[in-house]
């Protein structure tokens, strides 16, 4: 089944009857060239890329719920590519070009809206160190525009400007980023795999992992044994319990991130806004509720919700930043959980087990790698070797100490990012 | 979340500084290799449940603490200081 305005005019017209499930529930079979632990979005673009790019079909996503159903559908949906160091700029530089074909590659309407995202400076250190980024962006072939004080007064008048404690000086606009909705590209990902023969197990549980004289051979679920000749493990806050079922101990620590959206409002915030002096971030959801988070709740967590100190800290921020958006009244929050790595950046490498690969560390930022993440992971796992945009997210690099890319400068150890 | 301080009684948890896994109270030797540093700075349980985690009572007393806390459903069973918990 294609998706065309045509069809659609079509179905409304005769009664909406002709629509098709977008995907089949098979069972599992007995054996795959290649089983991906986890169907979030990271993992149905893995399935979908390792059939699309490398014919590999014979593949199974093994999910223990629901598809899309953990951080894919638990995020704020930013899409960008702004950031400074090498390893991270070539990567998610690669990831919005995936974005940016996006619908047309899937034949399905992920909402892709580059609506811009604006990040603000309210220091002349800030400033500085802005300017540097938005020249590492544009050297990576990316967008960025400085802008001062009256530029971003023209695109975002509703600030407070003149906040006695952070005025605006400015932000680092990047045109080219903004949102997309988060649900559908999960099913975009999953119909896309599901139609070129890769079978999307959901309600299955991984239990155990077989590995006979260091080669991966299979995995053991909550519906029976299956064996594969590779595994991938893209589980995300989960990640340290399937590692550890092939004896692995990560560098990954599992905390809660939680996301907010208020009643739906007439349109008033047209970009993805940040605050440069607190943990706030904000854009406004086709459907008009205004779609914020903040940080982490600083806490090992497993719990996909959160303290109310971090709601208190986010609604502070965005107070500070925007006094306007004060009586909009919140409907709901959630938690995702964060696989933090300890620089703030991801892995996509190969294990000590032969066969087994590993797909984690994603942080607070891994919706808008999805497309690349998913690429770059089924380029690793069909020719064994790095892709060009992901040779930087070594799983070795903290051990070694070469090769952390720590985007933010604070230390590459756990509670810092 | 509140985290009962062996001095302070039971405090708010933003009065705290999380610092991690109770790991950091077995600090290796110089000498003691690549592995056991690795182990030691960066690879973690990470576990699901049950865990002992280093807090800082920094809007407080300023002691270490360990705190055995859920992970899932963040009941605290209790706190030491950290100069009497065994590692």
């Amino acid at each position: 089944m294609r998706f065309s305005g045509l069809r659609v005019l079509w179905e409304g017209l005769t009664g909406n009857r002709g629509w098709e499930p977008h995907w089949r529930d098979p069972a599992p079979k007995s054996e795959y060239d290649v089983v991906i632990i986890g169907g979030g979005g990271h993992g149905l673009s893995t399935a979908y890329y390792l059939a699309r790019e490398h014919g590999i079909t014979n593949v199974a996503v093994l999910e223990k719920g629901y598809l899309g159903g953990g951080n894919v559908g638990r995020n704020t949906t930013i899409v960008r590519a702004n950031y400074g160091l090498p390893g991270n700029s070539e990567f998610y530089s690669h990831s919005l070009k995936l974005w940016e074909g996006l619908e047309q590659e899937l034949n399905y309407n992920v909402m892709m809206s580059q609506r811009g995202v604006l990040n603000l400076f309210h220091s002349d250190g800030q400033r500085d160190a802005f300017a540097r980024r938005g020249n590492a962006m544009v050297n990576q072939g990316d967008d960025a525009i400085l802008l001062d004080r009256e530029g971003v007064r023209r695109l975002v008048p509703y600030l407070d400007f003149d906040n006695a404690r952070f005025p605006v000086h400015g932000g680092l606009f990047h045109p080219r980023g903004g949102t997309a909705r988060h649900d559908a590209v999960a099913w975009g990902y999953a119909r896309g795999a599901d139609r070129r023969g890769v079978d999307l197990i959901q309600n299955c549980e991984v239990t155990g992992i077989d590995i006979e004289n260091g080669r991966v051979r299979g995995v053991q679920t909550t519906r029976g044994a299956i064996r594969a000749g590779k595994v991938g493990i893209v589980v995300a806050g989960r990640s340290s319990q399937v590692a550890a079922m092939a004896g692995m101990r990560l560098p990954i620590e599992s905390h809660v991130l939680q996301a907010f959206v208020t009643e739906g409002l007439k349109p008033v915030i047209d970009h993805v806004v940040t605050f440069g002096m607190g943990h706030f971030y904000i854009s406004q959801s086709d459907k008009g509720g205004l779609v914020f988070g903040g940080d982490i709740d600083m806490y090992a967590s497993y719990a996909a919700r959160g303290n109310l100190p971090a709601v208190e800290h986010v609604m502070e921020a965005g107070m500070t930043l925007m006094p306007m958006i004060g009586k909009a009244r919140v409907l709901r929050s959630w938690g995702g959980i964060m696989d933090m790595s300890p620089d703030g950046s991801p892995i996509i490498d190969r294990t000590d087990v032969e066969g087994l690969y590993l797909n984690c560390g994603w942080n607070y930022g891994g919706f808008k790698a999805v497309p690349a993440s998913g690429h770059c992971f089924a380029h690793l796992m069909a020719t064994d070797r790095y892709h060009e945009a992901a040779t930087g997210f070594r799983l070795d690099r903290f051990r070694t100490g070469y090769g952390i890319i720590d985007e933010e400068g604070t230390g590459a150890q756990h509670n810092l990012h | 979340m509140r985290i009962p301080c062996p001095i302070c009684g039971e405090r708010d948890r933003r009065e705290f500084y999380y610092k991690g896994a109770a790991v950091a109270l077995d600090r290796p030797g110089p000498d003691a290799g690549e592995a056991a540093w690795d182990a030691y700075v960066y690879l973690r349980e990470n576990p699901a449940g049950r865990t002992r985690e280093l807090w800082y009572h920094e809007g407080g007393c300023g002691a270490w603490l360990v705190v055995t806390r859920d992970t899932v459903s963040h009941e605290i069973f209790g706190a030491e200081l950290a100069g009497e918990a065994d590692v």
